[in-house]
């Protein structure tokens, strides 16, 4: 009986759904050390996605993240939800990659892993929504896209049936294998972790993580891969490799003409309403 | 990699479903003529696609001079792979310096894709587009007529421009409002130029065996009154003052990317520069604190009223009325004021 190896693309990110009054300074900047660090919620989708797979048809869930160190937190539970294997590619010269130059990164971690059947991955991350990064990854790696994942429908012969979004509805696509598939919130619910997941995998660390690389023992040993591990070209990666340049960055400064405080209280409210009734604001 | 062309064209991609153009192609029409105009060069319209030919003079009415027609029944869905190919082609043929595509599901789904294969860069949901110079702060380089794509930075009250001095097409994508419609011209014609591209098989490699399309239930585009609720509702349940009050105005619902983060209503409502932009007479934007993301989808509307417990929230700050408050307590005060409105 067939079964399908999923690679799974996760990162983590700044919860950036706790930008409140609280994580903001005066000037309307954020406060990054106020927001979590959180696992990007579509990567827990496409995680699951991949789980689903596994499950039904068999074969083995691997996980990578780029990023820093600190990145293996999000690793780590993916073990704890059921992944097989973790991988954290972190190298200094990653920083400043664009999205271009993560897909590449992402594409030749994906090659040295090997052997796969889907790359699953979120559409897009919280910090910047640009949904990038996955498309170009399929590109990098020349096998077909399927964006949006609602549903897997089925997989036989070498091929997924797939049901995805299109914003104003849904399509059925039937895709031939390797493919890559992003996947979007609605598509399922991630399991939660396992506890006994959680005992066997909480103390693994990447080197990076620890003050003595040498004394962590093999069994707590989570693999960490350079970029010269998967064999990347440098002028491809962070800074050298992104087309994109930052020009310049300009503060807003937020105003408007004239503002009118109205108390809180129904009569307040009564009298802003009657206001925008006088000035044709109401229907 | 493609060749920097200074007398290359600006082209959008003319995305359409089942033979309708969408609007935000025709809402870069009137971006891309302008951004032309100062370049001194034409602008292009890419419409891949099959039996769309008639497409062409709406093209042309919005401002585009040529249309590269690619009509082929494996064009009649969307699929990534064959789309993304007959852009790299044209690119490479054309060489255009600037290529424009809406941040629609479509267009963030292949767009990516091309910018991969021809290694151009990407920036994805720009508010504002400019043609400006710009000198390389450490070689001193001077470098001409760039397209400044201008973005919020996650990080704030922080806007970037984004410049690709060396590596061409310049390429961006926009939401859908962010660039006014205009009113199109019937008595401007323009050039078809058709192109053949066969595509091989194994671009073909993803079939669409269903599909349905729902009619878009959500106008926030067009309605005169908006009524945004955010993290601040605090829950899914709560929504429901906000859809309440939107019902009593005759309004639209809208919500920031947070509230659509925490699940409390779906991205369609989603008000921002990762959602619709809109510029409704009244605004009114509830338990929303007002990060740019937000901001740059909503401060051009005409009336800003904003509702918040924290006194220092940024919204505050665009508001023409503010109420510091528990919007549990404000907004049903407010939907019964809105009832009991006095008619003139």
């Amino acid at each position: 009986m067939a079964s399908y190896n999923s690679i799974v693309l996760v990162k983590q990110v700044p919860d950036t759904s706790r930008i409140s009054g609280d994580a903001m300074n005066s000037d309307g900047t954020i406060k990054r050390s106020a927001l979590p660090a959180i696992f990007n919620p579509e990567d827990l989708c496409a995680l699951e996605a991949a789980l689903e797979v596994k499950d039904r048809f068999g074969g083995t869930v691997t996980v990578v993240s780029m990023g820093p160190p600190k990145a293996a937190d999000v690793l780590r539970e993916c073990l704890y939800r059921g992944a097989d294997r973790a991988i954290l590619v972190t190298d200094r010269a990653a920083a400043g990659s664009d999205t271009l130059a993560t897909s590449y990164i992402l594409s030749q971690a994906v090659k040295t892993v090997g052997n796969f059947d889907f790359v699953f991955c979120g559409r897009q991350a919280i910090d910047g929504d640009t949904a990038q990064t996955g498309p170009q990854c399929a590109e990098k790696l020349g096998i077909p896209q399927v964006a949006y994942l609602l549903e897997i429908i089925d997989v036989k012969d070498g091929k997924a049936t797939l049901k995805r979004s299109i914003g104003d509805g849904w399509e059925i696509v039937r895709t031939t294998l390797p493919a890559l598939v992003t996947v979007v919130r609605d598509a399922n619910e991630p399991r939660p972790c396992s506890s006994i997941r959680v005992m066997r995998n909480k103390h693994k660390r990447v080197p990076a993580e620890v003050q003595d690389p040498a004394a962590l023992a093999p069994e707590d040993r989570l693999e960490q891969w350079s970029l010269a591990d998967i064999d990347a070209d440098l002028d491809r990666c962070g800074f050298a490799g992104s087309p994109t340049k930052v020009h310049k960055v300009t503060s807003i400064v937020l105003k408007t003409e004239g503002h009118t405080s109205i108390e809180a209280t129904e009569e307040g409210v009564r009298a802003l309403v009657a206001e925008l009734v006088k000035d044709r604001a109401l229907a | 990699m493609t060749k920097k062309n200074p007398q290359g064209e600006v082209w959008i991609f003319a995305e359409q479903q089942d033979g309708k153009l969408n609007d935000v192609a025709l809402e870069l029409c009137g971006k891309a003529r302008a951004l032309a105009d100062v370049l001194g060069v034409k602008v292009g319209a890419v419409l891949p696609g099959y039996q769309v030919a008639g497409l062409a003079p709406t093209l042309f009415a919005h401002g585009v001079d040529r249309v590269y027609l690619v009509d082929d029944p494996n064009l009649r869905y969307f699929t990534s792979s064959p789309y993304a190919f007959v852009m790299e082609t044209l690119i490479d043929k054309y060489a255009p310096q600037i290529v424009l595509y809406g941040a629609t599901p479509l267009g963030r789904d292949f767009g990516p894709r091309v910018a991969s294969a021809i290694r151009a860069g990407l920036t994805a949901d720009c508010v504002e587009l400019e043609i400006g110079d710009v000198v390389d702060a450490k070689t001193k380089e001077e470098y001409k007529n760039l397209l400044y794509q201008i973005r919020p930075a996650f990080g704030g009250n922080i806007v970037a421009t984004i410049v690709n001095p060396e590596r061409w097409p310049q390429m961006a994508t926009v939401r859908e409002g962010v660039f006014p419609k205009q009113e199109p011209d019937a008595t401007r014609g323009g050039e078809i130029v058709e192109e053949k591209i066969a595509l091989d098989p194994s671009l073909l490699c993803v079939e669409v065996l269903e599909r349905m399309v729902q009619e878009r239930t959500v106008d926030l585009k067009g309605a005169r009154i908006v009524v945004s609720g955010g993290a601040g509702v605090g829950s899914k349940e709560n929504f429901q003052l906000i859809r309440d009050l939107a019902d009593a105005l005759g309004g639209a619902v809208g919500a920031s990317r947070a509230a659509v983060n925490c699940g409390y209503i779906g991205a369609e409502h989603m008000v921002g520069q990762t959602g619709v932009t809109v510029r409704p007479a009244l605004y009114i934007a509830i338990g929303i604190s007002g990060a740019i993301q937000h901001i740059a989808g909503m401060q051009d509307s005409a009336k800003i009223i904003a509702i918040n417990s924290d006194p220092k929230a940024p919204i505050f700050s665009i508001a023409r009325y503010g109420i510091v408050g528990d919007l549990n307590q404000i907004v049903p005060w407010l939907i019964k004021a809105v009832r009991e409105r006095p008619t003139e």
